[in-house]
This record gives structure tokens, C-alpha cells and sequence, in this order.
């Protein structure tokens, strides 16, 4: 493999596992159920609950600090072919954590990749765009526009 | 003094029962679910994560319910779970210039580019109460108007062109402070003190906010900009060797511009706080950039006149939990205490009146 | 066999009852200094590293303790990858700044007065030193003293920093500064905590 593959390779693994952490728990089950496989997997760590601090910038963009922390669930397990998946998503959903590192286990095999891209990110991506979309245009009927009363000479 | 006391477990105990059964209420009213508290009561459970300091949304109404709608200890609630869990890791700093927007304004620019933006606001309502709440009535659904998806910039970044305003500071910095590990110590860098306000009572910041503004220590403020939306949290993992996104959070960002007359060390300019909370908490996040301005008295080399200037006071006082764990402790016996109070007072009433009554009889042998 | 998967194997089969006893385990050799303590540390580390200096590690360290490894530890990715799976502790850069610094090697180990010794304010701002031994048995003999120690204790680790005696001398008169080692054996552990002195013995 040379370093462009590598780096490609990388970030769509770095893309699949954001989208599936950023998934609702419900959804992302029931697009699992819709790929119909089942694989026997170890779990090599968690399910496990924990904390991370969570760190804003100062003014916005200065200095980072703590601001305070979220829930995290992370899980680690390992398929029979020997591949390992890993997983970190807020919230407590132990579930969806074991899911998300079975995915990415699972996903390391080019064909299942495509699968697994075709069956689960895909939709996951366009609900996220459209729960988007129906938030911007909800806050965009909000916005103002001034009108300027004509005022002195000029 | 303390010395142990045995006895009141069956108190104790049917007082714990009882209160199940008050939290509960009448039994023909239907129980209140986590989503409806979470929901409904969004607000609230915004204000839990906040000054409990942990994100997350079905914590914090569990808490809720079961503080019976007692927001503090609520609170307190969160804050002892969250000892109860092993911290992973640390965020990469979250970046507030790309949030998804609900609601952005500015009262310091009209025509700001991407606009003013109202969103759920409680402001412009004539605050009417609303009968039609009471009788759970079909509610509408939002307008919608196309909206465009660039990220919106922030108001900072537009005055900093000017170089009329103090820019962010240095990004490389030493250490970041977290007091929830290490033991507080006064002066405080300003990172350590905004996660204090960010974690800090909201009424108390909101009293020493007002406070500057009525005069303790003014600070001629303006809201360069309030955004509320959802941001997204990132994480390295070292086992993967990258960072990946780990869900959203909704924050409350608050840029306060204030003006300043400059002093011996800094020129005439437009100066900052800085407010940032979980959720839609713009009360809190304006009262947290105002006291955050104040406390950097010091290193702007302005006068200490006021209580909200006054870091030690206002940073020991800030906490909801603290406070209320040691004003609430003085309900708990202190018998013992007392009695050596008691013996105190009655002896030096003694020496008093032995005393008055020797003036009385001898006033030479006074004092 | 240092594969990318063998990182994430080799830790406690049992998280909570595992780090539980192995906290029991340093911290009873922590209180009665010189006394070895077996543990059964169920770790499978990748070497150099022995299972009880990998079983300390993982009880102790987390993603608020900076590790600072010794130069055979620091270049073997197999050892960093593994404790930061399974600690997610950071690695700290210089040995003044580590909360924990693993060694295998004692031939290797830097002036002691070089690691984090705390501050006159807050001496647990320290180093503590976890130092895999062959053996706390059949070294000199080391006869310690002080608090936890009814009269004397002795203990023969080996092998053993260079001019131990002397350096550790020095530590206690930074009292309350200094540094606390913890030496892990393959199946036990023993502790030197900074109030524990060396009245006899030469390393």
C-alpha cells in the first residue's frame, strides 16, 4: 500500500466512524438490522461508560480551557478474521458503541466497506442533512430584515 | 467538635420513603417520563448539565425527576455521578465559529453578515401567561425560509479587523487549569476561572452581572454577539491515530464588548468577556462573559472597587453545590457544639453581671 | 507478532476486580515498606515489559497521569501502544514531568533528584517510579526504617540503580518532597515510599 491509499484509507475510516458516532442509536440499529449479517466478535474492551473534558477557546478562538464534560461510551472488539474495531460516541448508549467498533471491524474488508457504506452511512448521512436543513430553514424564518426609514437630506 | 451519634436509622429510613412517595404525587396524575422532562422541560435540563457540568440530556432530567424539580440538587445530583465515572480523555477544543446556528444576535451591528437570527427566543413575548397550555392544545410547527449553510462568522472577528478590539490572546498556551483536579489558587489564571463560571450558580453570576452594571465596578458592556447552536465535539484516540467527531453538543456562546478608557498597560479599545455554556442558557452565558470581564481587572490595570471584580470572592462563592452542602450542613447536628456554646455564654454571662455587680459595689476595681 | 491487534490484548480480563486488587496489593506494600507483596496480575504485556509492572500500570495510570517511559521502553512502539490503549495516559516528554515513569532497566535509570519531586505546597506533585526488578530477592540487602516499619525491614531487590543509597539519601532530605518507587517483580510487588529511609546497606 503506498501513502496515498494509506491516507485515503485513513480518512474514510476517520468519516464512517464521525458519521456513525454522530448517529441516533434507534436509526443506526435499525439500518444494522437491514444489512442482515450477524459476524461472532470478542469484546476486547467495554462496552465502557466514562468522561471526556470537554475544551472551548477562550474569546472563541483563543487560548483552550475547560468548560465541562460529556458522557462517553467506547468499546473495543475483535472479529473472528482477527480484525479490530474501535468506537468512542457521547451518550450511554452501550449498544450503539458495540455496533459502531463491530462496524469499523467489519469495514476494513474492501467489500463489506462498500456495504456498510451503501447501507449505513449513506442514509445515516442524508438524515443528518435533512434534520440540518430543517434547523437552518426553521432559524432562517427568524432572521430579520431591517428596514431602514428614509432619514435627514442626502 | 464531633462525636458520633447512633440512633434515627428507621427515621431515617421511613423519611426516605416518604419522600419516593411526595416525588411520586398523587397516583391518578401519570408519572412524568425522562422524555418528556428532557423535551418539555428542556430548559431545565439545560441549566442541570450546565452547573452540573456533564452533557448529557437523559442525566440530567433523571435528575431532575427524581430532585422532585429541585434544580440544585439536581445538580448535585450530576456532579456525584460524574465521580463516579473514569475520565477517557480531553476534547479538541471545540470551534464555535462553525456551529450549526438556532439563534445568533448582535446589538452592536444591525447588517452583520449572515444576519440576525431570533430563533426560540422568550424576548419579544408580551409574557402573558398562556391558558391555552393548560389545556394541551395542538401547537404549530415552525415557519421555514431557505436558509444558507456557510458558517456564520463571528462579530469578534468582524471588530478585530479594525484592530479596535483585544484579539483572542495566544493560542499556545501552558497548561490548561481544571479544578476538578487540582486544589484552587487565588489569582487564578483566566482559564481555570471560566470554567468556573461556566460550571457557577446561574443566579449568583447573574447578581454580580447586574452588579457591574449598576455601578460595582462598571464595565460600559454591549452583546457583540449571542449564538446558540449545536457544535461538534472532537476526540483524539490514540489507538486510531486521528480524531474522529463524537456527536454534538448544544452551546450557548456569549462575546461581551466592552469599552475601555486603556490604562498604563494597554491602549484605548474595545475589550472582551467571554461567556460559553452547555445548552440554550443565554441568561447565564451573559452574566458569565460580564463577570468574566470584571474579574480581569488586574491584568487590564483597572481599579478593584467592586464585589464582581474580586476574584477569591466571586470564584469560592460561584458554586451551587459547595454552597448549598455548606449552608445545608448547618442543619445537621451540632449538639455538641452547642453545648460548649452554651457553657460559653452562660459563663461570660456570669462574668458579666459579677462584674456590673462589682462596679456597682467597687467601681475603683473596675476592668 | 506485534501486530496492530495485539495492542488491545494482554489487559485485565477483569477491569474492576482486577485494578481493585492490584490497588490492594501497592497499596499494602506502600503502607509496610520492604514487604513483597505477591500479585497475580493476569497482564499479558508485550516484552520487555513483565506482567506486574504492566498490571501496576494499568491500575494506576489513566488520561490524567502523565507516563514518562526509560529509553528502552520509549522507542518500543509495542509498549507505548499497549499502555496507551489500555491507560490512555499521555506520554510525558521529560521525566520532570511525568506522574509515573516505567522502567525495565535499572542499570538506565537518571538521577533520581530528576524526576517531578512535588512542590513544598504539594508534594504528591511527584514522580512515582514503577521499576521492573528481576527479583526481590538475592540483591544487597537493603535495611529500611521509618513509618509502616516496626524496628527494620529488609528486602535484596535486584537489580538496582547505580549508587542507590546515596540518591536516596538525598530524596529523603527533600522531605516533604521526594518520590515514592514502587519495584515490580514478575509476581510481587515492594514499595519505597519518600519516608522510608536506608539505615544499612550498600547498592
Amino acid at each position: 500500500m503506498d501513502a496515498t491509499t494509506d491516507t485515503k484509507v485513513r480518512d474514510a475510516r476517520q468519516a464512517r466512524l464521525s458519521t456513525l458516532a454522530s448517529a441516533d442509536g434507534a436509526e443506526l440499529l435499525h439500518l444494522w438490522e437491514g444489512l442482515g449479517i450477524d459476524p461472532a466478535c470478542e469484546m476486547v474492551r467495554g462496552p465502557e461508560i466514562g468522561l471526556i473534558a470537554l475544551r472551548g477557546r477562550i474569546g472563541g478562538g483563543g487560548a483552550p480551557f475547560n468548560f465541562g464534560e460529556a458522557t462517553v461510551t467506547r468499546a473495543t472488539v475483535r472479529l473472528e478474521s482477527g480484525a479490530v474495531g474501535h468506537s468512542v460516541a457521547l451518550g450511554r448508549d452501550r449498544r450503539k458503541a458495540k455496533l459502531i467498533a463491530i462496524l469499523d471491524a467489519l469495514a476494513q474488508d474492501a467489500e463489506m466497506e462498500s456495504k456498510i457504506d451503501a447501507g449505513i452511512i449513506r442514509p445515516l448521512l442524508k438524515s443528518q442533512a435533512d434534520r440540518d436543513a430543517l434547523r437552518r430553514e426553521e432559524t432562517a424564518a427568524t432572521k430579520v430584515d431591517f428596514f431602514t426609514m428614509v432619514r435627514g437630506e442626502d | 467538635m464531633y462525636v458520633a451519634v447512633k440512633g434515627g436509622e428507621a427515621a431515617i429510613r421511613n423519611a426516605h420513603k416518604l419522600l419516593a412517595d411526595r416525588r411520586r404525587g398523587d397516583r391518578s396524575v401519570p408519572s412524568l417520563t425522562l422524555e418528556q422532562i428532557a423535551e418539555q422541560l428542556a430548559l431545565a435540563c439545560d441549566r442541570v448539565m450546565a452547573e452540573g457540568s456533564v452533557y448529557d440530556r437523559e442525566l440530567a432530567a433523571l435528575a431532575i425527576k427524581q430532585a422532585r424539580g429541585d434544580l440544585i440538587e439536581a445538580i448535585f445530583l450530576l456532579r456525584a455521578y460524574r465521580t463516579t465515572l473514569p475520565r477517557f480523555g480531553y476534547s479538541q477544543p471545540i470551534d464555535t465559529g462553525s456551529m450549526q446556528i438556532e439563534r445568533r444576535i448582535s446589538a452592536t451591528y444591525k447588517d452583520l453578515p449572515g444576519g440576525q437570527m431570533l430563533g426560540p427566543t422568550f424576548d419579544y413575548t408580551h409574557r402573558l401567561l398562556d391558558p391555552s397550555l393548560a389545556r394541551d392544545e395542538a401547537v404549530e410547527e415552525g415557519d421555514r425560509r431557505e436558509g444558507d449553510d456557510t458558517p456564520v462568522m463571528r462579530v469578534s472577528d468582524i471588530l478585530a479587523q479594525e484592530d479596535l478590539i483585544e484579539a483572542d490572546g495566544d493560542v499556545a498556551g501552558e497548561e490548561i487549569g481544571d479544578l476538578t483536579r487540582t486544589p484552587m489558587e487565588f489569582p487564578m489564571d483566566r482559564d481555570t476561572r471560566l470554567q468556573a463560571l461556566s460550571r457557577g450558580d446561574e443566579g449568583f453570576l447573574l447578581a454580580l452581572g447586574y452588579s457591574t452594571q449598576r455601578g460595582f465596578g462598571r464595565s460600559h458592556p454591549f452583546v457583540g454577539e449571542i449564538r446558540i447552536g449545536e457544535v461538534e465535539v472532537k476526540l483524539d484516540v490514540p489507538e486510531l491515530g486521528f480524531a474522529v467527531t463524537l456527536g454534538r453538543i448544544r452551546v450557548t456562546e456569549c462575546q461581551m464588548v466592552n469599552q475601555f478608557k486603556g490604562s498604563a498597560k494597554a491602549p484605548p479599545q474595545f475589550t472582551r468577556g467571554y461567556g460559553l455554556v452547555f445548552g440554550q442558557s443565554e441568561r447565564k452565558a451573559m452574566a458569565m462573559a460580564l463577570c468574566d470581564r470584571a474579574l480581569r481587572a488586574d491584568e487590564l490595570g483597572e481599579d478593584k472597587v467592586a464585589p464582581a471584580q474580586d476574584e477569591e470572592f466571586v470564584i469560592s462563592h460561584s458554586d451551587n453545590v459547595q454552597a448549598t452542602g455548606f449552608v445545608e450542613h448547618l442543619k445537621l447536628p451540632h449538639y455538641v457544639d452547642f453545648q460548649a456554646e452554651l457553657d460559653l455564654v452562660r459563663r461570660m454571662r456570669g462574668e458579666h453581671a459579677r462584674r456590673r455587680d462589682g462596679e456597682d459595689s467597687m467601681p475603683e476595681a473596675a476592668e | 507478532m506485534q501486530t496492530g491487534g495485539s495492542i488491545v490484548e494482554g489487559g485485565f480480563a477483569e477491569p474492576v476486580f482486577a485494578s481493585q486488587a492490584v490497588f490492594r496489593a501497592v497499596m499494602d506494600a506502600m503502607a509496610r515498606p520492604g514487604t513483597v507483596q505477591p500479585i497475580d496480575a493476569g497482564t499479558n504485556p508485550p516484552p520487555p515489559l513483565n506482567a506486574t509492572a504492566a498490571a501496576v500500570m494499568l491500575t494506576l495510570a489513566d488520561a490524567d497521569t502523565p507516563v514518562w517511559l526509560g529509553p528502552a521502553l520509549a522507542r518500543n512502539d509495542a509498549v507505548r501502544g499497549w499502555l496507551s490503549f489500555h491507560t490512555g495516559a499521555p506520554m510525558a516528554e521529560f521525566a520532570s514531568e511525568a506522574a509515573f515513569a516505567l522502567m525495565v532497566d535499572a542499570g538506565a535509570v537518571p538521577p533520581l533528584t530528576g524526576f517531578a519531586l512535588g512542590t513544598q505546597e504539594y508534594p504528591d506533585r511527584s514522580t512515582t517510579l514503577v521499576l521492573q526488578v528481576d527479583a526481590l530477592t538475592g540483591g544487597p540487602n537493603l535495611t529500611l526504617a521509618g513509618p509502616g516499619i516496626k524496628g527494620t525491614q529488609t528486602i535484596a531487590p535486584r537489580p538496582m540503580p547505580g549508587h542507590f543509597d546515596l540518591q536516596w539519601r538525598e530524596i529523603n532530605g527533600l522531605y516533604p518532597r521526594g518520590l515514592d518507587i514502587i519495584l515490580a517483580a514478575p509476581d510481587a510487588v515492594a514499595c519505597l515510599p519518600r519516608t522510608t529511609r536506608i539505615v544499612e546497606g550498600e547498592v
